[in-house]
């Protein structure tokens, strides 16, 4: 049994059809009760409930606050590598893409690490393109040596590994992973996964479950928004986030909304993914799973990302470089993506701290 | 009224337990600590920075209280156990409260681990509170394991329900011979006077106080209610009657029949 089987199922509904059918009652119903089955989550998301966004907040503001406090988790990214073997039409680390590709040294890794303490950070996140040799497993563990002394948490999101690639992370220091669908539509990711491994739907799809399985603290979804229509991604995506949670009790489940952001390349959005339906999306999602963390990325604005703090999110990344190296030598290489959110670290603290926030920078404490 | 609960040696006259998660800042967590009167605060390991005192949560507890650090995040006793030597080594004394869970969903304590991590922790020489799901000879292992006193929750953390294991715990209360703190779930005063009650030893309080609009009024409301609960049980409670009893329908006849 793996999620593919329940994604056939979701896949052949009617989506169009079903959403048009929700009424106003179906939603109340769904706002009333306190734990939400499938249906008044497919509900919540349903273009009837655009109008009952406010209680929907109240309610998400709510839940979160009750089981995670009045704090954000703040981490940052750290790239390693940029070399991959992947075409993928919305991403500027594509292999079509020309630009003199760079892998961090443990010197350089040593220098990222710095920076980012200093700012005060003891959660990061690693990434990197798909790479066997040049993100191999013997360089992150390499890279993990040195990391360990300066965090306390470190998450992965590079290519999809096996199981047992897992576990030696993990026994390496690795405590979290990352990894977005891009799209659950099937016919869409083979499409915009032009070349090589990533094309392996199956494999992508079956990876979260793989690092649960691994021993892995947190594991984190999501779907790439415009790739395809948000409603029936995200529903998708909420039902993976509800099959890992009841599956692997261990695993602490957190989903991310990315919205595509210009890139290196000329694939343009399908979707106009518009602020009131990323808010939907994430205020459905708090209601269907209320201890699920919700992450947001520097993808997003300022002012976005400020109104966005009480609706249920849980994690911030702030401060964010998307290009190898990008802290110690800035604007050096190709980022992965442009950032629009470009402040500090003390300032974002300022921000969360004038809500009534605590940001919290270390929650976990490797052993 | 001298009533102290001794725990371990240390003398307690403040029967209210504090955590300080989920607090809007450090200020408000202090401000909320003081006025709570607790003496016993406890504080996730995961939290502290041990590394430097930079906003570090310990500089914002008051230096009176008695430090319990806890276990959170810890899946297995094996993790429990590496965190409590590593609270240790830190400085933040020797009293653990171990949380084990193992499900995320809920955030149900594992009370299998929990017993084998009570046995390690007890023979390395901690003060150990385990927090459990009240189950009486979950319970009574803890006990023979040496725990310093059992802490059963009222409801799922964070739930704020109340405490609706009312009848598992009150079967604790009167068979283990260790305190009885009353942890998690508790989500209004008259919650906590209600456990205080019913016998229990002491409360743990934190979602409650942390989430209040006012957070420091919120804690002082606590400590009243668990003053009042406590003097309430010592006063020796009437029992409830769900009637009025005017008449003895089904016994009258003895006294009619009697002579």
């Amino acid at each position: 049994m793996s999620f593919y089987d329940q994604y056939v199922k979701l896949r052949d509904i009617s989506y169009d059809e079903n959403f048009a059918n929700v009424t106003d009652q179906d939603v109340e119903r769904a706002l009333q009760k306190e734990h939400l089955n499938e249906r008044d989550y497919f509900a919540l998301l349903s273009p009837a409930a655009e109008k009952y966004l406010e209680p929907m907040a109240q309610k998400a503001h709510q839940l979160t606050k009750q089981h995670f406090g009045k704090t954000m988790q703040l981490y940052l990214p750290l790239y390693l590598s940029d070399y991959c073997v992947n075409i993928c039409k919305y991403c500027s680390f594509s292999l079509d893409n020309d630009f003199p590709r760079r892998r961090l040294t443990m010197d350089e890794v040593e220098r990222e690490a710095q920076v980012i303490s200093d700012m005060g950070i003891k959660h990061i996140l690693l990434l990197s393109g798909e790479s066997h040799t040049h993100s191999s497993i013997e360089y992150l563990k390499e890279c993990l040596k040195v990391l360990k002394k300066h965090f306390s948490s470190i998450g992965l999101e590079i290519q999809p590994l096996d199981r047992d690639e897992y576990e030696e992370l993990v026994a390496h220091g690795i405590d979290g992973l990352t990894v977005y669908q891009e799209v659950y539509n099937e016919e869409i990711y083979k499409d915009i996964h032009v070349k090589g491994p990533k094309k392996n739907y199956r494999y992508r799809l079956d990876t979260a479950e793989r690092g649960c399985q691994a021993g892995m603290n947190a594991v984190n979804i999501g779907a790439l928004l415009g790739l395809d229509d948000w409603r029936k991604e995200s529903f998708i995506t909420g039902m993976h986030a509800s099959y890992l949670q009841n599956k692997y009790l261990e695993a602490d489940v957190g989903v991310s909304f990315p919205r595509i952001r210009p890139h290196a390349g000329s694939y343009q959005p399908k979707v106009d993914v518009q602020d009131h339906n990323l808010v939907q999306a994430m205020l459905a999602l708090r209601l269907f799973l209320p201890r699920a963390a919700v992450n947001v990325s520097t993808r997003e604005s300022p002012t976005l990302r400020d109104h966005l703090i009480p609706l249920g999110v849980t994690k911030m990344s702030a401060a964010s470089s998307t290009e190898v190296g990008g802290y110690s030598e800035p604007n050096e290489t190709q980022s992965q993506f442009e950032i629009s959110d470009e402040r500090s670290v003390a300032e974002m603290k300022e921000v969360l701290k004038q809500k009534g926030y605590q940001p919290v920078v270390k929650d976990w404490q490797m052993v | 009224m001298h009533d102290p609960l001794k725990i371990a040696g240390v003398e307690l006259s403040n029967r209210l337990f504090v955590g300080t998660g989920k607090f809007g800042d450090h200020s408000e967590m202090k401000a909320a600590i003081e006025r709570s009167g607790s003496e016993v605060v406890t504080v996730a390991l995961r939290r502290v920075d041990v590394d430097s005192g930079e906003e570090n949560i310990i500089e914002d507890i008051p230096n009176s209280v008695q430090l319990m650090p806890n276990t959170s995040g810890a899946r297995t006793a094996e993790e429990a156990v590496r965190i409590a030597r590593l609270a240790k080594a830190s400085g933040l004394g020797n009293w653990i409260k171990i949380e084990v869970i193992s499900d995320q969903k809920y955030l149900l304590p594992d009370n299998e681990e929990t017993i084998r991590a009570t046995e390690i922790l007890v023979n390395e020489g901690f003060v150990v509170l385990p927090y459990m799901s009240p189950d009486l000879m979950a319970a009574k292992r803890m006990e023979e394991a040496g725990a310093a006193a059992v802490m059963p929750l009222g409801a799922p953390i964070g739930s704020n329900k109340g405490i609706r294991m009312k009848d598992m715990v009150q079967i604790l209360i009167d068979e283990i011979n260790v305190p009885i703190v009353v942890d998690a779930g508790i989500g209004k005063p008259s919650e906590a006077a209600e456990a205080m009650e019913m016998g229990a030893d002491a409360v743990l309080v934190n979602t409650a106080i942390a989430t209040a609009k006012q957070p420091v009024k919120m804690a002082e409301a606590f400590d009243l209610a668990v003053k009042a609960g406590r003097q309430a049980y010592l006063s020796g409670l009437g029992p409830t009657r769900v009637t009025a009893e005017a008449s003895s329908p089904l016994t009258g006849f003895l006294n009619s029949t009697k002579g």
